[in-house]
């Protein structure tokens, strides 16, 4: 009785996409009469990127909140230390003592590129590898470094239900922002100021000799590792781990009749999808070229928690495209209601800076009263079913 | 009948303070089915609760072929073969009825097929409904669902707290068909009931639980002719 699931349709639309991506960043270059939007600097690529970025931090957090039924707010958190992990170990021995410059130079002079780039040399072929490996290690740690701390606070924090778990990983999150920005860690995180100088994604971009750039890929490796780590979560959503996890979320008491340790269950969920956030943190300090604690408040993983909600919580395709939408309409589309604006002559009244938000708060208040569901439920976006059901259509139309 | 696969002896439970159950002992052997009947309140569900590990116990043994499992972890319990269909189903709503029905067979790393077709055997409906989430189901076919999840862990003895409860009584008496099907096919069963009329007359022995102490034991014959029981729990005529 064991499913046999057809992979194949959706493994392959996801390469198609991947491989799109990389067209769409590139086809100005080729054709150069495209509009702006092309341009890899227009608003597209950003939201690109960023809801990229977003999209697994919110599906290690449905990870947590739909699959599990552990409703925790320490996602910020979690990115904080994913991101602090990243840049301190990827910035160039070069830059460290101009980026600490106000507390002398770093503690730690380490960096993992350069180490690599001491086994394949600096230039050429070599210095690209040295700086892929080094930012792919550098993220693994990243994720390890967040693991590991929801490992440690786990222990107390995963005895405490609901609205105090939410408490207690909302304030662990809070205590690591002020923590990070201690001056007597000035060393070794810069204190308050931010980190920056290590590869960000534009560091991808494959340039020729005069440093030209030849093939963009700053928005492909965003959506490359966050495909595979989403692959990754689903795989283990699917898996018979996965099932007791959503057992768990159901029913505790069943679940442990049934033989499921609770606290061991969920401890590996908290630290699996701690370790996720803890690469979106990398991802995201990628993604601004800095690393600064003031950046993951608590409003960012409302943000999170909003997305997961209006995907529906407990599916993962919901939340891959609800952060599509959410990203597009906060950073592009929505961003006219900010100016003013005139049709003809007639100027358009309460459009100012700031009036994107209302209205923003506004749809979010319709979509939580009329769909309060979200996009998808808890259901899947199935490639295999929906070819299926197209096919078993047309045979019907047949007869 | 061989020897006891289940011996409980002077078991206790308490709730802070308050003893819910006051040193009760009994056992249940290879190929039987027993059943403890009582009142609300009696103390029945807190003895299963705590043979099954979900309630540690505040005194007494529990032993499964000789082996001392008292306060084990619930997992430990299920591993070494003792399932429990919890009171008030208690099935996965949001898991569909073949992923309820896996989760039962969670601590097993062998093929499951064959479960499956034995479960899918007693119970056809859940095998139309098998993409179905358990939520969807009516009361019967949850109960149903939670007998099957319990007997897809293989256990050697298969422990029911109130199948028949909140159903309607066609239901019960389909309820109770399985049960016996299910004995016949060589499970033990230990089988808590308010329904007396009913656990009676499937059981091979049944013992009367009255505030945490057994008042009562004989075969399910004994008891539904015994006056005391008729008059408590069956609505004696006269």
């Amino acid at each position: 009785m064991t499913e046999k699931k057809n992979y194949r349709p959706t493994i392959l639309l996801i390469a198609g996409l991947l491989i799109f991506v990389i067209i769409l960043e590139n086809i100005r270059s080729v054709f150069p009469w495209l509009p702006q939007i092309f341009d890899p600097m227009s608003p597209l690529f950003t939201v690109l990127k960023k809801a990229a970025v977003y999209s697994l931090v919110a599906v290690s957090m449905n990870l947590l909140n739909g699959f599990t039924g552990l409703f925790s707010l320490g996602q910020a958190g979690f990115m904080l230390l994913g991101a602090y992990t990243y840049a301190i170990l990827t910035v160039p021995s070069e830059l460290k003592d101009q980026v600490y410059y106000l507390f002398g130079g770093c503690a730690f002079q380490f960096s993992i590129v350069d180490f690599f780039k001491g086994i394949f040399g600096a230039g050429g072929a070599g210095g690209a590898f040295s700086m892929v490996l080094g930012c792919i290690i550098a993220l693994i740690l990243a994720g390890t470094v967040a693991g590991f701390f929801a490992f440690l606070i786990g222990f107390p924090v995963l005895r405490l239900k609901s609205d105090y778990l939410v408490i207690a990983t909302l304030g662990f999150a809070e205590i690591l922002r002020a923590f990070f920005q201690w001056q007597r860690l000035g060393p070794i995180t810069n204190g308050a100021n931010m980190i920056k100088g290590f590869p960000t994604f534009s560091s991808f971009n494959i340039t020729d000799g005069s440093g030209r750039t030849i093939l963009q890929l700053s928005t492909f490796i965003p959506f490359l590792v966050t495909t595979i780590c989403i692959a990754i979560i689903v795989l283990l959503i699917n898996s018979s781990y996965g099932r007791a996890f959503k057992s768990i979320r159901d029913d505790e008491i069943a679940s442990e009749a049934m033989g499921i340790r609770l606290f061991s269950h969920k401890m590996l969920s908290f630290v699996i999808s701690s370790f996720f956030a803890g690469v979106g943190g990398g991802l995201f300090a990628m993604y601004v070229a800095n690393a600064q604690a003031k950046a993951f408040t608590s409003t960012m993983t409302y943000e999170l928690l909003l997305i997961v909600v209006i995907g529906g919580i407990g599916s993962v395709s919901g939340s891959v495209i609800a952060t599509f939408l959410y990203v597009a309409c906060s950073e592009w589309w929505l961003r006219f209601l900010d100016s003013e604006q005139y049709i003809g002559g007639f100027k358009v009244p309460l459009l100012r800076n700031g009036f994107r938000m209302v209205v923003f708060s506004v749809v979010i208040m319709i979509i939580v009263l009329f769909f309060s569901k979200g996009i998808m439920g808890n259901r899947e976006i199935n490639i295999a079913a929906l070819l299926d059901r197209k096919k078993t259509g047309k045979d019907k139309a047949k007869k | 009948m061989s020897e006891d696969l289940l011996r409980i002896s002077d078991l206790k439970v308490s709730y802070g303070g308050i003893e819910a159950v006051r040193g009760i002992s009994f056992n249940v052997r290879q190929g039987e089915i027993v059943t403890l009947i009582g009142a609300n309140g009696a103390g029945k569900s807190s003895t299963l609760r705590a043979i099954s590990g979900l309630v540690k116990p505040a005194g007494g043994k529990v032993e499964l072929e000789g082996e001392d499992i008292t306060a084990k972890d619930s997992s430990v319990i299920v591993s070494k073969g003792l399932m429990m269909v919890p009171e008030g189903r208690k099935i996965f709503p949001n898991l569909s009825v073949l992923e309820n029905l896996k989760i039962g067979a969670y601590l097993r790393n062998d093929d499951l097929t064959e479960d499956l077709e034995a479960v899918y055997g007693y119970f056809p409906r859940l095998k139309e409904r098998s993409w179905q989430a358990g939520g969807t189901l009516s009361g019967g076919e949850q109960q149903m669902l939670a007998v099957g999840r319990a007997l897809m862990g293989r256990p050697k003895v298969l422990m029911m707290d109130e199948p028949s409860l909140g159903l309607a009584p066609i239901v019960v008496q389909d309820i109770f068909e399985i049960i016996r099907r299910i004995h016949e096919n060589g499970t033990t069963v230990l089988l808590i009931e308010q329904n007396a009329n009913m656990a009676l007359h499937v059981a091979d022995r049944a013992y009367v639980i009255e505030n945490g102490k057994i008042s009562l034991e004989g075969t399910g014959k004994e008891l539904l002719s015994n006056e005391k029981v008729q008059a408590a729990y069956l609505g004696a005529k006269g």
